[in-house]
C-alpha cells in the first residue's frame, strides 16, 4: 500500500469466465448472473454510447497501466542508457545479473520478512483492537477517527518525522530516558540490528488503522442474535469471539491479508525516506522497489531498471494468484454452494 | 491477558457488550478505556512530535528532543508561510490532486455506468481488465512509465503526474461505483425512456445525482492519495518549479537539514490539507471503505 489507497476489494474469476468482484464478508456479487432487465441485441446506437462512455477510461488505462507493464518486458532484454531506441539486445543477461546480485537477494528477503511479520504482528493486533473498539463505550467514534489518522498522513511526512525521532540522540530515546525505567536509553533504532523491527513498528503504526476499519466493517455484518444465543447457552465473551467472531470474520481477514501481502511486496516510500537512498542497503531495510528505484532510470540504467520491474511484477503476480487460488478460493466455494442451496 | 479474565464475567452479565444495538452499560470497563488511551497515545505521538517540534527552536530540540515548546515560537511557521516555494508547491499539489480526482470521477463514472447498465459482449473482459489493475499499485510500472512519459515530453509537467494517477485510480473507482449504479432501479430508467429521455440524457440528469455518495467517496480517496503520493512525482518531476509538497518536504530537508525545527514546521504545514479534508469527510471515507468490504 505504498501510494494509493487501494479499495479493500479483491477479484477473481468465476466459473463462467466472467469476472466478479468480491467484497469482504462472504458476499460474492455475481454481476453478470443477476438478472438485469433483458435487453435486445446491442444496437448500433448502443454501441456508440458504450464506446463514447467507456472509451476514454479504457484508452487512459491501457496507455498508462497496461502498455508500460508490457513495455517493461521488452526493454528488459536490452542494455540501454535511455538515448534513442534500445538496440543492444542482451537476452536474459539483465535477469541473470539481478538474480545473482546479493544486494537484490537481501532486498527480496526483506520483502518476505516484512510480508510475514506484517501478517503475524498486524493481524492479531488489528483483530483485538477491532473487537475492543466495537464494544459500546463513550467516545468510540472519536477513537475511530484518531486511529485512522496515520493512514491519512503521507508516507513522506511520517517518514520525515519518524526519521528525526529515531536517531540515537532523538526524541524516542529521550522520552524513554525521561520515563526513568531503564536508565539512560541509547538504542540504535535505525542501526542494522534494530532496523527490521523499527520498520515493522513504523508500518504497524501507519497501516494498523486501515486494518482496524476493515475488520470493524466485517464485525458489523455479524448478526447480534448469534451472540445472544451463545450467551444464553453460557458461552463466555472470549468463547464467543473464538467460536463466532473469528470464523465469521474470516473473509474480511483474508481480504485484509491479501492487501497487506501486496503492500509488503511493493513497499517503497517509508524505508526510502527513513533511511535514505544511499544508506538503505548498508544499514536499513532495502526492498525490491527501492532496489528498482536505485538501479533504474535515475542512475541511467534504463534496460536494467525495467528488468527489475519485470521481476517485481512476476513475483507479485505469482504470489497474488497463489493466494487467490489457495486462500480466497474457500470464500468463493462457500458462496457458490450457498447460491445453489437457495435455488 | 489480565483483560481476558476481567472481561469474561462482565460479558456474561452484559449480553449486548458486543456491538449490539441495546447499550446497557455505555461506559464499559476501565481496562478497555486504558487500552484505548494507550493506542491513541501511540497513534498520535509522531504527529504531535512533528507539530510541537515546529513550535520549538533548534536549541530546544537539541537539549531536550522530547520536550514541549518553551517558549512557543511561531517564527518557523511564519517564515515558511511567507515563502513563495511553499505556496508554489502547495498549489502544484492542489492542482495535481484536484485534476486527478475530477478526471478519475469523469472517466470512472462513465465506464462504471457502461459496466453497470449495458449488456454487451466483452463486458466481462472489460471488467476483468480494470479489476486486474487493483492488484498492481503504481510501483510495478514506474520504470517503464517514466520512459513513456519521457517520450511524450510529459516529464516536468504536472500532466505527467496526473494522467498516470488517473489511470491507476480507475480500478478502485470503478469497483466502488459499479454497485452504486447497479442499485438504481430499472424502473426509473424505463420511466425516463417512456418520457422520451435518451440514455445519455438519463446519465447526465439522473445517474450523476443518484451516485453522488459514491462519487464523493472515491473523489476524496483519490484526492488524498494524490496529495500524499511520492514515488510518481519523484520519478517524473525533475524541475523544482513543478515539485509537489511531498517532494518539497524532501527537498526542504535536504537544503535545511540542520534546521530541524524548520523541517518539522514545513512538514506540519504540508500535512494540514490532507488531515482537514479527511476530518471533514471522515464518515464518507470510512463508510466508503466499509461499503466496499460489505460488497
Amino acid at each position: 500500500m505504498s501510494d494509493t489507497p487501494q479499495a479493500p476489494t479483491a477479484l477473481e474469476s468465476s466459473h463462467d469466465g466472467t469476472t466478479t468482484v468480491m467484497g469482504g464478508a462472504a458476499s460474492v456479487s455475481p454481476m453478470t448472473a443477476v438478472g438485469r432487465a433483458p435487453r435486445q441485441r446491442t444496437s448500433g446506437r448502443e454501441r456508440f454510447e458504450i464506446a463514447l462512455l467507456s472509451g476514454p477510461a479504457i484508452v487512459v488505462f491501457v496507455a498508462f497501466v497496461i502498455a508500460p507493464v508490457i513495455a517493461a518486458f521488452y526493454y528488459g532484454f536490452y542494455r540501454w542508457k535511455g538515448f534513442g531506441p534500445p538496440t543492444d539486445f542482451i537476452g536474459l543477461h539483465n535477469y541473470k545479473v539481478i538474480l545473482t546480485d546479493p544486494e537484490f537477494h537481501r532486498a527480496l528477503l526483506h520483502n518476505f520478512e516484512i510480508l510475514a511479520l506484517s501478517l503475524l504482528i498486524q493481524g492479531p493486533l488489528a483483530i483485538l483492537l477491532a473487537l475492543l473498539l466495537n464494544r459500546k463505550m463513550r467516545g468510540r467514534s472519536i477513537i475511530r477517527v484518531l486511529v485512522f489518522v496515520p493512514w491519512v498522513v503521507s508516507e513522506v511526512i511520517a517518514g520525515t518525522g519518524l526519521g528525526l525521532m529515531l536517531p540515537v540522540n532523538g526524541a524516542i530515546n529521550a522520552l524513554l530516558t525521561k520515563m526513568h525505567l531503564f536508565g539512560e536509553v541509547k538504542i540504535e533504532w535505525l542501526g542494522p540490528h534494530m532496523a527490521l523491527w523499527t520498520l515493522m513498528a513504523i508500518l504497524t503504526w501507519k497501516y494498523l488503522g486501515f486494518a482496524i476499519i476493515l475488520l470493524m466493517a466485517g464485525l458489523q455484518n455479524i448478526p447480534d442474535e448469534l451472540y445472544e444465543a451463545a450467551s444464553i447457552d453460557g458461552a463466555s465473551y472470549w468463547q464467543q469471539q473464538r467460536r463466532i467472531t473469528l470464523p465469521l470474520l474470516g473473509p474480511t481477514i483474508r481480504i485484509w491479508a491479501f492487501l497487506s501481502i501486496i503492500g509488503a511486496l511493493q513497499l517503497f516510500d517509508l524505508p526510502w525516506i527513513v533511511w535514505g537512498e544511499f544508506n538503505l542497503d548498508r544499514n536499513g531495510i532495502s526492498t525490491m522497489a527501492t532496489y528498482m528505484a536505485h538501479y533504474g532510470p535515475r542512475t541511467g540504467l534504463y534496460g536494467y531498471g525495467n528488468a527489475v520491474a519485470v521481476v517485481l511484477f512476476v513475483i507479485s503476480l505469482v504470489v497474488a494468484v497463489l493466494y487467490q487460488r489457495i486462500v480466497l478460493s474457500r470464500d468463493i466455494a462457500g458462496a457458490v454452494t450457498d447460491g445453489r442451496k437457495k435455488r | 491477558m489480565t483483560t481476558a479474565s476481567l472481561e469474561a464475567p462482565r460479558a456474561k452479565k452484559n449480553r449486548s457488550a458486543q456491538g449490539g444495538s441495546k447499550p446497557k452499560d455505555p461506559w464499559g470497563s476501565p481496562a478497555v478505556y486504558f487500552i484505548a488511551l494507550v493506542v491513541i497515545a501511540l497513534t498520535l505521538a509522531p504527529v504531535a512530535y512533528i507539530v510541537l517540534g515546529g513550535f520549538r527552536d533548534n536549541s530546544q530540540l537539541t537539549v531536550d528532543p522530547a520536550g514541549f515548546p518553551h517558549p512557543w515560537r511561531a517564527s518557523n511557521f511564519t517564515h515558511i508561510l511567507a515563502s513563495a516555494t511553499f505556496w508554489r508547491q502547495f498549489v502544484n499539489s492542489a492542482i495535481a490532486a484536484g485534476a486527478t480526482a475530477i478526471l478519475v470521477i469523469a472517466l470512472g463514472l462513465s465506464a462504471s455506468y457502461v459496466l453497470a447498465r449495458y449488456r454487451f459482449r466483452g463486458r466481462g473482459l472489460m471488467f476483468g481488465l480494470f479489476a486486474a489493475g487493483l492488484m498492481f499499485p503504481i510501483t510495478v510500472a514506474i520504470t517503464p512509465l517514466f520512459i513513456l512519459l519521457n517520450k511524450l515530453h510529459l516529464t516536468d509537467s504536472l500532466i505527467g503526474v496526473i494522467l498516470p494517477q488517473v489511470a491507476f485510480g480507475l480500478p478502485t473507482t470503478i469497483i466502488i461505483l459499479v454497485p452504486f449504479l447497479q442499485a438504481i432501479p430499472d424502473e426509473i430508467e424505463e420511466a425516463a425512456a417512456v418520457d422520451g429521455c435518451s440514455r445519455l440524457r438519463f446519465y447526465v440528469k439522473m445517474v450523476l445525482p443518484l451516485s453522488l455518495p459514491g462519487v464523493l467517496t472515491t473523489g476524496i480517496l483519490t484526492f488524498v492519495a494524490s496529495w500524499n503520493s511520492y514515488l510518481l512525482p519523484l520519478f517524473v518531476l525533475s524541475n523544482t518549479n513543478s515539485f509537489t509538497l511531498p517532494l518539497g518536504v524532501q527537498q526542504f530537508r535536504g537544503v535545511h537539514g540542520s534546521d530541524t525545527a524548520a523541517v518539522l514546521a514545513f512538514t506540519s504545514l504540508s500535512m494540514i490539507p490532507a488531515l482537514v479534508f479527511f476530518t471533514a469527510f471522515e464518515r464518507r471515507i470510512v463508510g466508503g471503505l466499509q461499503g466496499a468490504v460489505k460488497g
